[in-house]
């Protein structure tokens, strides 16, 4: 019995991983997923940067510029449609939009664009989180207050959120197996694909153990830095 | 050289600063003293508008720093602040607190940045910990730091505002050195403190404020001796 079960592991594996390369498949499913999660952490930093900032400018002054107050509604709309609409909606929406050449761009747009939502929290809270006397120390200096924010505040900003932003890029590993909605061969749509070629069920927890293992090494590596990031605050 | 005309200023219902109308002369040393929220420090703040005014008008060197067209940065570059907090880059190494701002805003190359600092840090004793962190240093040493940041700037005047209220008790003379020595090169300053010797001892007018406006004012010995105004007589009995 207990052989009966090995070897109908061991063929279902043959099938699902080394029958006709299939294991190269996963590789590229690896390195699609790894590269949704990088294109969308990056787009999510630099707008959910500017969205924060966008707030944050509207929020200090107390006479705003038209302009200003019009992009500080826009970043509302933005950040309230977004965190209020699935992911995956968002992404087939995008997909259907006729100009958009494949799933892959649709997928690194619309993952950074969902991401940046989030991640301008982040970046408020961050800068949020900053002494006012940091400010007022760079102005009395005479220093503007883009160029405070620039030298003084955010410098100090990020290293605070630096750890809240890894937590972003590692959600986003997992979150982008929604992918393969808009046809793009990320990991999880790799194992759904030879699933259905093998009709072996293996493919899903192989998928899902690579998923474990990169999301373990991740965290790994975050708690790393965090480590000597409180080592280098201590003193 | 400063010239404050019919000042006012509220938080919400509360009248902080009520109709103040003073002048300060280039190279004057004013301390400003006065019961716990009496206006100190927003008067001061006022001063380099990091508090905006509600209304009055306040002239430096024989403009309107208050009118809307001013470039409140341009007017911060002549008037150096020194805080409670100290207020230090916590990110940045002594030389570059001191450096940042003369090079961003384009006074010095970072070459002759450097060199100015080198040569304050020299004057404090502090050479040593050029290319330390803040938080290396004790809460003396990071005042003073904060001291001369300000005067790497080369101010015209200088605001202090409690600069040794948050100090420990045996830090206190090392930084009013650093300030008496700061006012006897010529300085024109502006110190709001609760330490009364040294008031009495560097400035040279006093100003008492309670309730937001200036109640009395002297030169120190006339201050502190015969006090005029009876709210000025028990805020001296108490803290005397
Ligand atoms: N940003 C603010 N918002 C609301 N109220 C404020 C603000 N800043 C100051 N106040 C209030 O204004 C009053 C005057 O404050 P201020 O700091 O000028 O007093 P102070 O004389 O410096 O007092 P202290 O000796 O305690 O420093 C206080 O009642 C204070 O609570
Ligand atoms: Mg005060």
């Amino acid at each position: 019995m207990r052989l009966f079960l090995a070897q109908s592991l061991w063929s279902d594996f043959q099938k699902s991983f080394l029958d006709k390369d299939r294991w190269l498949m996963y590789l590229d499913g690896l390195k699609m997923t790894l590269l949704l999660a990088l294109v969308g952490t990056v787009v999510g930093i630099i707008l959910g940067l500017l969205v924060a900032l966008i707030k944050y400018s509207y929020s200090t002054r107390k006479k705003n510029k038209p302009w200003l107050t019009l992009l500080n509604w826009l970043a509302n709309l933005y950040t309230t449609v977004i965190r209020g609409t699935p992911v995956v909606v968002q992404l087939l929406i995008l997909f259907s939009l006729s100009f958009m050449p494949n799933g892959v761009l649709a997928s690194f747009i619309g993952f950074g664009v969902n991401s940046g939502a989030y991640v301008a929290e982040v970046f408020r809270s961050g800068i949020n989180s900053i002494d006012m006397g940091q400010m007022e120390a760079g102005r009395s200096l005479g220093l503007s207050s883009r160029a405070t924010m620039r030298y003084i505040i955010l410098p100090q900003a990020i290293k605070n959120i630096l750890p809240a932003l890894f937590n972003e890029f590692i959600a986003l590993v997992k979150e982008t197996s929604v992918a393969g909605y808009i046809a793009v061969n990320d990991l999880t749509k790799v194992a759904d694909r030879i699933k259905g070629i093998t009709f072996v069920n293996l493919p899903l927890y192989i998928v899902a153990l690579m998923y474990l293992c990169i999301v373990y090494l991740l965290t790994l590596i975050q708690k790393r830095i965090e480590v000597r990031y409180s080592r280098s605050d201590r003193n | 050289m400063i010239e404050i005309k019919q000042l006012c200023k509220s938080y919400g219902k509360l009248r902080v600063l009520n109709q103040i109308s003073e002048g300060i002369e280039r190279g004057e040393k004013v301390a400003v003293i006065g019961p716990s929220g009496s206006g100190k420090s927003t008067f001061l703040r006022c001063l380099n508008l990091l508090e905006k005014p509600d209304s009055g008008e306040i002239w430096f060197n024989g403009k309107n720093i208050t009118a809307a067209d001013v470039d409140t940065d341009q007017v911060r570059q002549h008037m150096g602040m020194v805080f409670q907090h100290f207020n230090l880059f916590p990110h940045l190494t002594i030389r570059q607190n001191i450096t940042l701002a003369p090079v961003k805003l384009k006074k010095q190359s970072q070459a002759e940045a450097d060199e100015q600092a080198t040569q304050l840090l020299a004057r404090i004793g502090l050479t040593d910990k050029a290319d330390t962190y803040p938080n290396m240093l004790s809460g003396g040493q990071k005042q003073r730091v904060a001291i001369i940041r300000a005067l790497a700037m080369n101010p015209e005047v200088m605001l202090f505002d409690e600069p040794t209220s948050a100090l420990d008790p045996e830090m206190i003379g090392e930084v009013l050195d650093l300030i008496r020595e700061v006012a006897d090169s010529g300085m024109t300053m502006v110190i709001v403190t609760h330490e009364m010797k040294f008031a009495r001892e560097v400035a040279s007018r006093v100003l008492f404020m309670d309730e937001g406006k200036i109640k009395e004012q002297n030169d120190p010995a006339r201050l502190f001796d015969s006090p005029q105004n009876q709210r000025l007589q028990e805020f001296l009995s108490k803290v005397l």
